[in-house]
């Protein structure tokens, strides 16, 4: 498993757009690297990220090589219920992590 | 005296090393162009929009004009959108013109999103242009470019 950091705050008023922070440890090697042999390395990279809430996705991306190594991606949504957010990268060589994180809707 | 005569000859070495270093400089700015089979940057826009004309404005990419290090740039872009169901923003692509590739990310918001501003870090191989596509619940397209110029870039050793 890889690190993964979410930052997001634990309770919001209904309405309010919340902004989510989110880290994970990955290389994202892009494949046009040599390594010290002077090989290319084979390319590993998260393809795809999502944010599902309340039973929708409210936010997702679509990553390429050009996305820095341990990528970070922020966003915002509006909080609506209480209830868990799942984050979840997906990648090459069958990468695919999910975290949840619990927001309190007053 | 002696060193009279010397001082020419070494001076046209001086020229000619000066010529060298300058042609060297050259091939490696060239370089991760020439490499990559990529499209050019304003195809990679006309596909994504698919052929639909995309307008200057709304958009704001917000990135340092000057960059240290390429191998981890932070980007930000937002789009002046009340983000609701019936107007809101539907996606966001990020490209640039001299990466081996021209597509950076491409984000898929809606109006549960709430705001229309999203934050990354890219790499960058060299000095170039970057541009951020918003695509718009009505169907239109909006676009910001950025030239930025990096000092130390990603990926020199490929």
């Amino acid at each position: 498993m890889a690190r993964a950091l979410i930052t997001m705050p634990a309770t919001a008023q209904k309405g309010e757009v919340v902004e989510i922070r989110t880290l994970i440890a990955h290389p994202m090697e892009t494949g046009y690297r040599r390594g010290d042999e002077g090989s290319v390395l084979p390319r590993n990279l998260i393809r795809r990220f999502t944010c599902v809430y309340d039973g929708e996705t409210v936010f997702s991306a679509e990553l390429h090589p050009a996305i820095a190594a341990n990528p970070l991606i922020a966003f915002s949504t509006v909080a609506t219920v209480s209830g868990m957010l799942t984050f979840t990268w997906d990648g090459d060589n069958g990468f695919a992590q999910t975290e949840r994180v619990a927001i309190t809707v007053t | 005296m002696n060193t009279r005569t010397v001082r020419p000859l070494r001076s046209t070495t001086r020229r000619a090393l000066l010529h060298t270093a300058l042609g060297l400089g050259a091939s490696i700015v060239i370089r991760p162009a020439a490499g990559a089979n990529a499209p050019t940057l304003e195809s990679a826009i006309r596909v994504f929009a698919s052929e639909a004309p995309v307008k200057v404005g709304r958009v704001l990419l917000d990135i340092a004009p000057l960059v240290e290090n390429g191998n981890a740039v932070p980007v930000t872009v937002s789009v002046e959108s009340p983000m609701t169901a019936a107007d809101h923003v539907r996606r966001i692509a990020i490209f640039n013109e001299l990466n081996p590739q021209r597509d950076v990310a491409v984000f898929t918001l809606g109006p549960r999103a709430g705001r229309a501003k999203v934050a990354t870090r890219v790499r960058l191989a060299t000095s170039q242009r970057l541009v951020a596509v918003a695509q718009l619940s009505d169907g239109t397209y909006w676009q910001h470019a950025v030239d930025v110029i990096v000092t130390l870039a990603a990926c020199v050793e490929s």
